[in-house]
Formats: C-alpha cells, structure tokens, sequence
C-alpha cells in the first residue's frame, strides 16, 4: 500500500484550546508533536466561546478554589468526579495566569487586575452570596484564549497539519494506540500519522441537534472514533440546552449577559427566573434556567405572535457597559435577531450548546476503560482533553466558565502525562497494517457510486430526531421512539451515496463521514438516556422527575457492538479534601 | 421568492479552465445569510461545490468570499443586501485551490512573520502582569481579527507582493503586539519591518478597512506603526 507515512512522538487531533494548549505543553518540552485539523487552528470551536473562564482569583469578590469545587459538584448533580473536580479547580488560578503570560488580552479592573464577572452557579462560601469567578475578555474570551494559544504554538514551532480530516486510529493487538490515518483535505490523499502517543481533542457533537449554537464542524469526530476503536463513550445522556440562544436560529448569547445584570422577562414582562430559584434567580444553573423557558413557553407566558420565546432584557445596564463588556453579542443579536440590545430585549430560547458525556478519561488525560474484571485501566497510548473527553468534571451540567477551564487545565495535563509517558516509551511501536487497512476502507466506502440517499437530507433528519425525541424534558414513550427513529436513520445510512467523487478539497466526502460519526453519538445520547430512568442536571425525565441517588448516582457507558450499556461508579473521594455528599440541589 | 446565483467554479481534476455557473434558488426566506444560500445550493442544487464555512456568526472567518466584487463574510451577509443575480468568487489574488476555496499559505506565512506573540524579557511574576483598563484599551480593535484575509485580500500591494509586503491583517497583528503594554520586543519587531517591502507599500488605499467585517481599521494601525519607527529614530 503507498499511503504516505509521518512520524512523530505525539499526535494531537483536533486544533482547539484543548489540542492547542497539550501541543504547547509538549512542543515546550522538545516533544516532536504534529497537531491534525479539519480547519485552520483558529477557526475551531474554542473561538466563538464568549463569557469567559473561572478561577478562584478573588480579584473581584472573595473566593477560594474550594468554594469552585461546592459550586462545581452541586452544578453537576453530583455526577462529577470529584478527584478531577478538585484538581480542575485547584489548577485554575495557574491556568488563567499562565495563558495571561501568554498574551491573552483579559479585560481589565482599575487596579490593573484581570477582570472577573459574575456567572450562573457561582457561590461565596459553599452556597451563600453570588461569586464572581469569570475571568473575561470583554465577551470574546474564547476567542482570546484560542488565538494565544495558536500565537505560542507558532513561537514553539509546534507542527500543523491544517485541513486534514482524522479517519480513525490506527492500533495493535495489544491495544497500544499507533496515531491515526488522516486525509489530506486539499489533495483527497491519505496520510498514516505514527505516534507514540495519540490525544483526542476534536471537541462536541453539538450538531447532533437542529437548533445549537455550535460551528458546523462539531460533529463529535474523535468520540466516533474512540466508539469505533471499541471504546465505550460514558455519560451521552447529559447533553447541556444553554438558556440564551437567539429564538429560532440559535447564535449563543453568552451567560455574562445575565453576569452583567441583565434578566430574563416573559410575555407578561415579568421577572418568572424569581419563582424557579428565589435565590440565585437568573443566575441558577443553565439546566435550571433552561427548563424554566421552557415551562414558561409551554404554559403560555411566551413572548412574540407565536409566544415560542422569552426576552433577554439588558437595556438597563446601559449602553456604556454594553459596548465595553458585551460588545460581541450586541453585534450578533444586530446581526441576527435584528434588535440593538442597548434598546431593545434580544428574543431567546434555550439551544442546544455542550455535549457533557464524552471518552472517558482520568485525571491525566489517559482514556480509560473496562478491562475484565477492572473497573476501568487506561489504554497505552491514548488521551482525550476538553468537551471529547468525559474526565469528569462536568457530571450532568455544566456551569458555565467551566469549559475553557476544563480545556486549558486538561489539555495541559494531558501534554505533562504525555510527557512522562514519552520518557518511558522511547520507540515507534510497530504498525499494524490491518488497523491501516480497515481505516482505509472507511474511506474507500464513499467512493461508491450510483443513486441514494443524500447526506444532507439524513443529517437534517437526524437532526430533527434529535430535536424531537431528545429535547430539554424527555419520557420513556418518546425516547423509545427516538431510538427507533435513530435505528432506522443508520440503516439507511448504507444507502447513501454522494455526487462528488473529485479529490481535490472534497467537503461532500468529509461531510459523509461527519454525518457517519453524528450518526454513532445520536444512538449513543438517545439510548443512554432512555435508559436512565431518573431527572439529573440536563437529563429531565417527566416520567422520573426525581433524582435517584441509590440507583443512578453512576456513569453510563455506551459501546458501540450491540448498543450495549454499561455503569461504574462515580469517584466520590477528592484528593485531599472532605466529599461533597450529594444533596437536593436548589438555587 | 426566488434568486439567482453565479459562481466560480473550477475543479483542477476535471476543469481545464474555472467557469461562472448559474444557480437559481427559490423559496429565498427573510433573514436568510448568503452562507444559508450557499449551503442550500449545495445541499439541493449541486452537491460538487465547495467552500469553506463553520461557525456561522462571523467569529471563525472561513468563509470569507468576493462577493458582487467586494470581499466579505458569507454568513453575515443578508441576502437582501445584495443585488442580483449575485456574482460569487474566491477571494482575489490567491491561488484557487477548488471553487470558493483559496490556497491562504501565503497569507498564513505573513502573520507567522510578524512574531504574532507577546513576548517578555523579565522573569514572570506568579500574578498577572499589571495592565491599566486604559492600557487593555488599546488593544480594542485589534485582538478582535479573525484571520479571515478578507482584507489582504483587497489590497492592491498585496496583490503585488505576497511574498514580501506583510499585508493588512499581519500588520494589524503587528501593532496589535506593539500595542500592549506588556510586550517588550519593541524594537526587534520594528526593526522586522524596516526596509522598503514589509510596511512600506501600504499606499494607504483602505481597502482593508472597508472590507474588514469586524470593522477593524488595519490602515490605522499601520500608520501607528509608521510614528512609532519615526518615534525612535529620533
């Protein structure tokens, strides 16, 4: 077989700010490292992340990274692990400032700190007064953040491969993961990517659903890879429905919005975010804020001739603040919703946003899972940072700041790991050529011609499904359906065919196979959550409306052979702290 | 409503040489972008064309196009802005790689070439450097770029001299660093854009700044960049 060959300590696949922030880790340590991305760096998701990332700096208000972690257990209704919790928010303070040495701009406080807002679940002392733990560059922190990284990346000569689609890992019959076969976007030509150590760091799979606030790229690649490499992915039930997208197209509204001190009204004009958690009102968590849209739409307070939304009010915060907090999402709401918000309440509802399940990992980085009679052992050779991976810090819901944290701290940890590992591994292992070839042959299936069904038209129905079927409040009669419906989508999968068999930059063909991936994550997500059969954070089962801690305080994990489920347990024991038992979660 | 199209179209494995095709699209609806005519068309009309495109909000900056002759974001470009029937191109003066998708290497190479990182001599403190709010002003309208080339693009002196005028969005990137209080390779990034080529054949034609989406002003910048090498100089 002539398929070109490269090779390299580490592979990186996915350009975002967890793949970024490992490769720098690993370029700084003299790591040959290659970064593969479907898109230029900068064009990864990690870009359009708007309120920014919290740590316990305390710049604004009193706070400690203790406090992070209450806010961080109870935000995840008690599914998150809480060893990688602590160490997530332990790690915090270093990682903002790390990535400020690195030049990212954060906004700034008069005594030349960097600026920190207040976001949705963030508590003083273990639930009292409302924290401000949101470290943000005006509403483009992502942005910010990814851009750094990349600026670093290029000072440490790290490696890129832009434009090259991951088809698959490549791996040995032990079970060392090898790299990965990647195609050549612009040629149409495969590449074998040799690597001591691989890490998946492709993002989620928020085009899983119609209505998302995710780039067109999220197609959840790397989890559809690791579910194909026989990896059972773990919690794809917990999808998170952000509050505050714009109605009926979806363009996130960041939650610094509401930081700010703007509010949600309905079509009466008032304040309803009071009767669904007195406490922190608009600022409750987003699984919390999100479903009472939702009631609010459902029982007829909804806003606009069609009462299918509510208004995010922030004319009050004036147009100074606007303009200098809030400047991103002002020329978005122009954009899309045709309102200025300095005047004028932007229209919202809640949008699909953040896929909280993912490959599970342990704190280092390694994926892990079931072997024998083992709970769970890593697999040599193979790591996953950010929203791809399930470490987990996030449980059932996330709160919101925690992703670019979750990222840059992960992704970091992953790069330190992969450099022990590399000190131990000093050689290529041999490649398997069976591995190569099934690879190959995923690609070869879209060189078949003739009439079939078109991939657009099953992704929108995917979509739709999704929609449908796996929404903010689900029930046992329509989740069952939805798997039906999802089934019945992946057989006629085999009947797709596209139109374009040209080489050169050929998106239908990379489309196919992003639509082949979604395909595995939407059966993952609607069998996980048809089977767990209670409500907790983003999972809201009409029929269980309950949390049921003696059954279900356990990670789901799906495998893709025979729609299997499995559980294990959540890991309830921090580092060196007292556990957070669980409690009844109130805002 | 309907609406009519025409795009370049060249595939280098069966084009001998790029063509304007015709589209006709119905059931335009209000609001609708360009991005959403694009993708429509490819989705019912003509699965072959290709273009770049991801975030769809004009904070990623892939699918920047020529568009009725002036370059732009296809996602936040309304349709109804638009006169018809709409002519659609690659960006101008790369080299087309498919269609709308240009070869960016070039453009790439001069943002690598202006030290695009905030680079400090001292020791790091365990804090954040110190930066006055009015210090972080001075960053606005600069971090902001999107690499979407849009404005290198329409530069006449680019067009020229790729390989040796930085062009627009670097030279942005360049003040960008310039700018920040925090950086102190002042003086070896001006001397990176002394000589005749990387700075000085900005004409000031502003075209980058009529185009840029973000609506940066790149030519300001440029001029910044001008005072401060005269600045110290002197």
């Amino acid at each position: 077989m002539g398929i070109a060959k490269r090779k390299f300590d580490s592979l990186v696949i996915g350009a975002g700010g967890g793949g970024l922030r490992a490769a720098l880790q690993l370029s700084r340590a003299e790591a040959t490292v290659a970064v593969v991305s479907k898109v230029f760096p900068t064009r990864s998701h990690t870009v359009a992340a708007q309120g920014g990332m919290n740590a316990a700096l305390a710049n604004v208000l009193p706070d400690n990274w203790h406090w992070h972690m209450y806010d961080t257990v109870k935000g995840s209704d008690y599914l998150g692990d809480q060893d990688a919790i602590e160490y997530m928010c332990r790690a915090a303070s270093h990682c903002v400032i790390e990535l400020e040495h690195s030049g990212v701009p954060f906004s700034r406080l008069d005594n030349g700190k960097i600026y920190q807002r207040a976001f949705g679940g963030q508590s003083q002392n273990f639930g009292g007064d409302q924290a401000a733990r949101t470290c943000a560059a005006a509403d483009r922190t992502g942005h910010a953040i990814l851009h750094a990284l990349y600026q670093q990346n290029i000072r440490a000569k790290t490696h890129f491969f832009d434009e090259y689609f991951a088809i698959d890992l490549l791996k040995d019959e032990e079970g060392y993961v090898l790299g990965a076969l990647v195609l050549d976007i612009e040629t149409g030509e495969p590449l074998m990517i040799e690597a001591k150590t691989t890490l998946l760091a492709t993002g989620g799979v928020g085009q899983l659903f119609r209505t998302n606030t995710n780039a067109r790229i999220n197609t959840g690649d790397g989890m559809a890879m690791a579910l194909r490499a026989g990896i059972p992915i773990q919690d794809m039930e917990f999808f998170q429905f952000h509050p505050t997208g714009i109605a009926g197209k979806g363009m996130l509204i960041t939650e610094g919005v509401r930081g700010e001190g703007g509010y949600l009204i309905n079509k009466d004009g008032e304040r309803f975010m009071e009767r669904y958690a007195p406490h922190a009102r608009d600022l409750a968590s987003r699984d919390v804020v999100s479903r009472a849209i939702a009631i609010e739409v459902r029982e007829g307070r909804g806003c606009g001739p069609r009462g299918d939304h509510v208004l995010l009010k922030l004319d009050h915060l004036g147009a100074d603040v606007i303009k200098k907090r809030l400047p991103g999402i002002r020329d978005t709401a122009m954009t899309f919703a045709h309102v200025d918000p300095i005047d004028t309440p932007i229209p919202i509802f809640p949008t699909a946003h953040y896929t909280m399940g993912g490959i599970p990992t342990n704190r280092f980085g390694q994926v892990v899972a079931p072997l024998g009679q083992l709970v769970e052992e890593p697999i040599p050779g193979l790591y996953a940072a950010g929203e791809c991976a399930c470490v987990s810090v996030h449980g059932a819901n996330r709160l919101g700041g925690n992703s670019l944290l979750d990222i840059v701290v992960f992704g970091r940890a992953a790069g330190n790991h992969i450099i022990e590992y590399l000190t131990e591994n000093h050689y290529h292992r041999p490649m398997n050529m069976d591995s190569v070839e099934q690879a190959m042959q995923r690609l070869a299936r879209w060189d078949q011609t003739g009439d079939g069904e078109s991939v657009d038209a099953l992704r929108m129905e995917l979509q739709r499904e999704m929609e449908n079927h796996c929404g903010v409040f689900r029930t046992a009669e329509v989740l069952q359906d939805g798997v039906a419906k999802i089934k019945a989508i992946e057989q006629r999968m085999k009947d797709a065919r596209i139109q374009d068999h040209s080489k050169i930059f050929n998106t239908a063909r990379i489309e196919a196979m992003e639509l082949e991936n979604m395909v595995d994550l939407a059966l993952a997500t609607v069998i996980s959550a048809e089977a767990r059969k209670e409500s907790r954070g983003a999972h809201s089962r009409v029929d269980f409306p309950d949390r049921d801690d003696v059954h279900w305080m356990k990670h789901s994990l799906y495998s893709r052979d025979g729609y299997k489920l499995d559980y294990k347990p959540v890991r309830t024991k921090p580092l060196s702290v007292d556990p957070f038992p669980p409690q009844k979660r109130v805002y | 409503m309907t609406m009519r199209f025409s795009i370049y179209r060249y595939d280098p494995d069966k084009d001998s040489k790029p063509y304007m095709q015709q589209y006709t699209l119905s059931e335009i609806g209000p609001g609708m972008m360009l991005l959403d005519a694009l993708l429509k068309i490819k989705a019912d009309l003509d699965e072959t064309l290709s273009f770049r495109r991801s975030c769809g909000e004009g904070v990623c900056g892939s699918d920047a196009l020529n568009i009725n002759g002036r370059n732009g974001l296809a996602c936040i470009t309304p349709l109804k802005s638009l006169r018809e029937p709409v002519e659609i191109r690659p960006l101008p003066g790369l080299p087309v790689i498919r269609d709308l998708v240009v070869d960016m290497t070039q453009f790439y190479n001069q943002y690598r070439a202006v030290k695009p990182y905030l680079t400090v001599h001292d020791p790091e403190p365990e804090i954040e450097y110190e930066q006055t709010p009015q210090q972080r002003d001075q960053l606005d309208g600069l971090y902001e770029c999107i690499l979407c080339a849009c404005c290198s693009t329409s530069c006449p002196s680019f067009w020229w001299n790729p390989d040796k005028f930085r062009g627009p969005a670097a030279l942005l990137q360049a003040w960008r660093f310039l700018a920040d209080s925090r950086d102190q390779a002042t003086e070896e990034r001006l001397q990176d854009l002394a000589g005749a080529y990387s700075l000085f054949r900005c004409h000031t034609i502003m075209n980058c700044v009529d185009v840029c989406p973000k609506g940066l002003n790149p030519t300001k910048a440029i001029g910044n960049i001008r005072k401060l090498m005269l600045k110290n100089q002197v």
